[in-house]
């Protein structure tokens, strides 16, 4: 009887096989670990993780293409005309519905991650069939304000963290 | 062996196993038949296994952040120590694992010479033993050029140099090492390709070493065979295993002390200025594990004459099993080999000791009659032995002395108690 009993109560030695098995875990993940996080971006890289931008020479309809994080950003001083072409637009028909308000808070400058997001090229600038960019590796094409207007791509190009340090001055990242 | 007999549970397993015999070798792995009487002096083989995992991992994720080229290795190494996630951890582990790898094999060749482990019929897994020796120090020679420090660049200067001893051909073959006419950056990048491929070229040497090892099966502390499977073996797993984890833990504890307490103990301040061709460190000398060798080397007042009696140190290893005569594998039977035994380690601890010294008035005599005696150890001592050597009477099984309720195992062992159990 009260061998039946032991057999079916958690012992000593359940215990201890447990707790053995759980610190070995804990053990072996902590030494997996700085194996796995060492493929992280590192020190030197994170401390290149924002860009600062002198666009004081631009002039209206210029666009400049600079490297962030080892990605192109495109910075686009747009014209009246295509501040017009972009708030115009009917939002609902979008594919990725976006005011252009919330995508260029000074409606003056577009700053803009150069990826489409279909898969990963750097469109053209001032191409495509709303004469905003085109993408040539599968025919995107996005308005004067980088939204996702024909083609593949299933979003709006993205708009990166960034900030004006001064009038001259764009701080990205 | 009781492998053929293995058939798989499952339906799914069989059908797998008689395509390929995955599970008749892990049933095999799991019930090896070792000797019962092992002690921790045999867990150094898995202790090694550890160590050289260890190293091809780690040395694997350093590779991603290094930089092989003679102009970026040495900021690549401090970008590694100050930038990367944990590049300190990993390049600490990487650097002291190679002192651990050498302690543990240390160990483990002077348990083999201890107990006989190299005598008939386990000659391959000695011989290959010794190709993974030679593989390990010339691993750890070029892992560390890699840094590029002054350490580096000028011992890859002397150690490229031993081989312009070589009569007739030994410039020739000096310049095609260095792939130049001094130690450069072609030097560098072909030391870090052969740094990473030697490791798994030992990986495969191991698999060797472990398969010669399992068809005579261990040599055991009193070094008699045995019959396996019999009241002589318990099986590998679990009892091997634990015992062997247990070794483990207590050798992770002291690679730990190293790595988080002392991490630059082992190594040369000089290696953290970089690699310069025109100012040689005042006081050059190898990493600790290469000391008794340095030591032969720089005893022999001659260049070619020095390589050769450093190389010949290493290869008088591989001719151990002919040069001991002695039929008794097992230290414990043979008094005066006992003798000569520690006498051996204390040679070497002595050679490794002067050849961390200057190589100048007592040191180098002290060096020469080390030297001297290290080789008639191996050339005289051993095989006159075998001949003269009065041994111990040995026991009939290594279970008899424990049953015989004696701690002295020739004492053990009375003439009516063979009789009774040959009957």
């Amino acid at each position: 009887m009260s061998d039946q009993k032991d057999e079916k109560k958690t012992n000593r030695r359940d215990f201890l096989f447990t707790a053995t098995a759980a610190a070995g875990a804990v053990g072996v993940g902590a030494a997996v670990w700085p194996l796995v996080d060492q493929m992280n971006p590192d020190a030197s890289v994170k401390a290149l993780a924002s860009t600062e931008v002198d666009v004081s020479s631009m002039q209206p309809g210029q666009s400049l293409t600079v490297l962030w994080r080892g990605k192109p950003v495109f910075i686009k001083r747009r014209t009246e005309d295509e501040i017009k072409k972009a708030r115009t637009v009917d939002i609902s028909d979008l594919k990725h519905p976006e005011k252009d308000e919330d995508r260029a808070k000074n409606p003056e400058w577009l700053v803009m991650l150069g990826i489409c997001t279909h898969l990963g090229c750097v469109p053209l600038t001032d191409k495509g069939d709303y004469d905003g960019w085109f993408c040539p590796c599968h025919g995107s094409h996005y308005d004067t304000s980088g939204r996702i207007r024909k083609g593949p791509a299933p979003t709006n190009m993205e708009i990166p963290k960034y900030e004006f340090v001064n009038t001259n001055t764009i701080k990205i990242g | 062996m009781s492998d053929h007999e293995y058939t798989p549970n499952s339906k799914f397993g069989k059908w797998f196993n008689d395509r390929l015999p995955l599970l008749t070798l892990a049933n095999h792995l799991t019930d090896y038949p070792t000797p019962k009487n092992l002690n921790y002096w045999w867990t150094f083989g898995g202790i090694l296994t550890f160590c050289l995992i260890t190293q091809i991992v780690t040395g694997l994720v350093l590779a991603m952040h290094y930089i092989a080229h003679a102009d970026m290795a040495f900021s690549s190494v401090e970008h590694i120590m100050r930038d990367v996630n944990y590049g300190w951890l990993l390049r600490y582990v990487h650097a002291n694992g190679a002192s651990m790898f050498f302690l543990a094999v240390y160990i483990h060749i002077f348990r083999s010479l201890f107990y006989g482990s190299y005598k008939s019929p386990r000659e391959i897994i000695w011989i290959l033993g010794i190709i993974i020796y030679l593989l390990m120090m010339a691993a750890a020679f070029m892992g560390y050029v890699l840094p590029w420090g002054q350490m580096s660049f000028w011992g890859a200067t002397v150690i490229t140099n031993l081989f312009s001893a070589i009569p007739l051909v030994g410039e020739s073959i000096t310049t095609w090492l260095w792939g130049g006419y001094s130690v450069d950056n072609p030097t560098l990048t072909r030391f870090f390709t052969l740094h990473y491929l030697i490791p798994f070229l030992i990986l495969g040497l191991v698999v060797l070493h472990i398969w010669a090892l399992h068809v005579p099966g261990n040599n055991n502390p009193v070094g008699i065979d045995i019959k396996k499977p019999s009241k002589d073996t318990v099986p590998f797993h679990p009892y091997i295993v634990i015992k062997d984890a247990f070794a483990l833990l207590m050798f992770c504890i002291v690679f730990a002390l190293f790595v988080f307490y002392q991490p630059n103990i082992l190594g040369h301040a000089d290696n953290y200025i970089e690699a310069d061709p025109l100012v040689t460190p005042a006081h050059i000398v190898p990493e600790w594990y290469l000391l008794p060798f340095y030591a032969i080397l720089r005893s022999v007042p001659d260049k070619l004459m020095g390589v050769v009696a450093m190389l010949s140190a290493i290869l008088i290893l591989a001719a151990l099993p002919w040069l001991d005569t002695s039929k008794v594998r097992s230290a414990v039977f043979r008094p005066l080999f006992r003798q000569f035994y520690w006498i051996l380690v204390a040679d070497v601890l002595i050679l490794g000791y002067v050849g961390a010294m200057p190589a100048e008035g007592l040191y180098l005599l002290i060096a020469r009659v080390a030297t001297a005696y290290y080789f008639a150890h191996f050339l005289i001592i051993l095989p006159v032995l075998g001949w003269k050597e009065k041994t111990t009477p040995l026991p009939l099984s290594i279970t008899e002395p424990v049953l015989g309720g004696s701690p002295n195992l020739a004492a053990a062992r009375s003439d009516e108690k063979i009789e009774k159990t040959i009957k």
